[in-house]
């Protein structure tokens, strides 16, 4: 079954310039796709398009999800809040409510399927609750439910994002980065815990990440963008550094994640900071 | 030490370029301000003399002041509750209707043809003085407190509306697009969104009109709205000049006192 099924999307924030240039591609149930590309190659912009909070230019585009029209030519189609219950978002910036509690955060994950009036008012059953618990359980954050989410570390607040959706019941996942800010001990912590409720629950995920070694490591296949074009498509072991350098060229190595040669590299940029702080 | 480095350092930069047309503005702000009170001069009837002049009248006056008579004090700490329950459902009122008014005027929320028509109407109940509305209200509803509660309730619905949609317009997208997300409706992206980051400051502000309130209904009574400004009024006109001193002493001890009581709070709160 196809989950997610974009034809032929573009969008130009400004005139003459594509954030998405001429997008295909389509993703099954149950796969976990990582989707790499440099800083402004338009992951982000992609995944916002999936979920419906973007739209995309009028030159006939179409997204599909579940069968589902999102959006079409540019507008967002009626029946998108509706499906957006069946996708979950993981942001990179996080995206919780700070002031909240984290069990309050885990629980709007409901409010696309509980009655407007009860989500509304905060009314969550005994049952609601208890299953934002578990979600929060399987992501091994449980004893932080009570604590406001701004009190948690970056990557346990990545996790009580994915409690969200597991919450949510989400059928798809999209995942923006979500471990860009995070150490390497988190960031396998949240890669983990994607990884199991793609395999345990066989929620499909579309993860974008920098690190082609996460994408290598977690997801057999792999999309790779460059300025707005889809370049690549296939399986994640094809992306040898070879490969990589022939499709990115030089910004090929802004997606590894820094290993002891590139440690020079950033010396030098620290070098040229400490000439502009001097002259 | 440390000068004489920083002085050798400093002459070692030139100063920069003196910027006429700089000077050149800021000669004509000057120019225009002076000119603005010469012309104002006649219009207010500036007559310093006549504080010299008369400044044996303003003796005897300041005189009868005191000592403040302070024997009917029951009465005056009565009406100044009075006063402080005028402000505390003024102002009640006014954070209830500020709530959707304040996020019908945010241009982060809404449409512009619904934030334009709303924040027009909220300037014009702010740019309408509470004693203007205390007049009317007491013609419409008859002399008494009511017509104090409502002219507050109007004015700070105007003021706490346009705050209210200031905090709302500087709120972090990112959560509420996390809510949006989820399938929550635009109401729910509101209330789980939207509101816990904005409740600090809504918080404050509503403690700060309060405060703002007591004190502008301790007036209200001039024009018939109730509480102690009644007395006040009453009292000037019938030249009782140390219940006046008397009356004015509980306003200020009460006004203060509730302004220290309300910064506290708001303190807690940011
Ligand atoms: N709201 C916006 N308005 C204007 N331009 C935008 C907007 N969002 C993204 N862009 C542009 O679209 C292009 C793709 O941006 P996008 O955020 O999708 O990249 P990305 O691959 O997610 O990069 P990063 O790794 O830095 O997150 C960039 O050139 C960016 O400047
Ligand atoms: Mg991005």
């Amino acid at each position: 079954m196809l989950v997610v099924d974009i034809s032929r999307l573009s969008k130009s924030f400004t005139r003459g310039k594509r954030a998405l240039d001429n997008v295909s591609l389509q993703v099954r149930e149950g796969e976990m796709v990582a989707l790499i590309g440099a800083s402004g190659s338009g992951k982000s912009t992609l995944i916002r398009h999936i979920a419906g909070l973007l739209r995309g230019d009028r030159d006939g585009g179409k997204i599909e999800v579940f069968g589902e029209v999102i959006q079409q030519n540019g507008r967002i189609s009626r029946g998108a809040r509706k499906v957006r219950a069946d996708i979950g978002v993981v942001f990179q910036q996080f995206n919780l409510v700070s002031r909240l509690s984290v069990l309050t955060n885990v629980l709007t994950g409901m409010l696309g399927r509980v009655p407007a009036w009860r989500g509304s008012l905060c009314l969550f059953t005994k049952a609601e609750r208890m299953r934002a618990m578990t979600a929060l359980k399987r992501v091994g954050i449980d004893g932080h439910a009570t604590k406001k989410a701004r009190n948690l570390s970056g990557g346990q607040q990545q996790r009580a994002a994915i409690a969200r959706t597991i919450t949510q019941g989400a059928r798809l996942i999209l995942a923006d980065e979500p471990i860009a800010s995070l150490d390497p001990a988190s960031s396998r912590k949240v890669m983990n815990t994607l990884d199991r409720v793609n395999r345990e629950d066989n929620v499909t995920v579309i993860v974008s990440l920098h690190q082609v070694d996460y994408a290598r490591d977690y997801c057999t296949r792999t999309i790779a963008m460059r300025d707005g074009e889809v370049v690549f498509d296939g399986p994640s072991t094809e992306l040898t550094p070879e490969f990589l350098r022939e499709l990115y060229g030089e910004y090929s190595s802004e997606l590894f994640a820094p290993t002891p040669e590139a440690i020079p590299a950033s010396g030098e940029a620290a070098k040229k900071d400490l000439a502009y702080v001097t002259s | 030490m440390n000068s004489s480095i920083s002085t050798s350092a400093a002459t070692a930069a030139d100063l920069p370029p003196r910027d006429l047309k700089r000077s050149g503005i800021s000669f004509l702000l000057w120019a225009f301000i002076l000119g603005l009170l010469a012309w104002s001069w006649e219009g207010a009837d500036m007559r310093p003399m006549a504080l010299i002049e008369n400044s044996g009248n303003m003796v005897d006056f300041a005189d009868g002041f005191f000592p403040p008579d302070f024997l009917m004090w029951k009465y005056y700490v009565s009406e100044m509750w009075i006063t402080i329950q005028i402000a505390i459902w003024g102002t009640a009122l006014a954070i209830v209707c500020s709530i959707p008014f304040g996020i019908l005027c945010s241009e982060n929320i809404v449409p512009f043809w619904v934030y334009q028509p709303v924040r027009r109407l909220m300037d014009s109940f702010r740019a309408i003085n509470e004693m203007v509305f205390a007049m009317l209200f007491v013609v419409a509803v008859g002399l008494g407190p009511f017509a104090g509660v409502l002219a507050l309730w109007i004015h700070t619905t105007g003021v706490l509306a346009k705050l209210f949609s200031e905090a709302v317009e500087a709120i972090d997208p990112e959560p509420v697009e996390g809510i949006r997300a989820t399938g929550a409706n635009g109401l729910q992206e509101v209330i789980f969104g939207v509101i816990p980051q904005v409740l600090p400051l809504w918080i404050s502000y509503s403690l700060y009109r309060f405060e703002s309130n007591v004190r502008s209904a301790t007036v209200l009574g001039i024009v018939g709205a109730g509480g102690i400004g009644m007395v006040l009024w009453e009292y000037i006109r019938a030249f009782y000049y140390a219940e006046t001193a008397a009356v004015m002493i509980i306003i200020i001890i009460s006004v203060s006192l509730l302004d220290m009581i309300s910064q506290r709070l708001r303190k807690l709160v940011t």
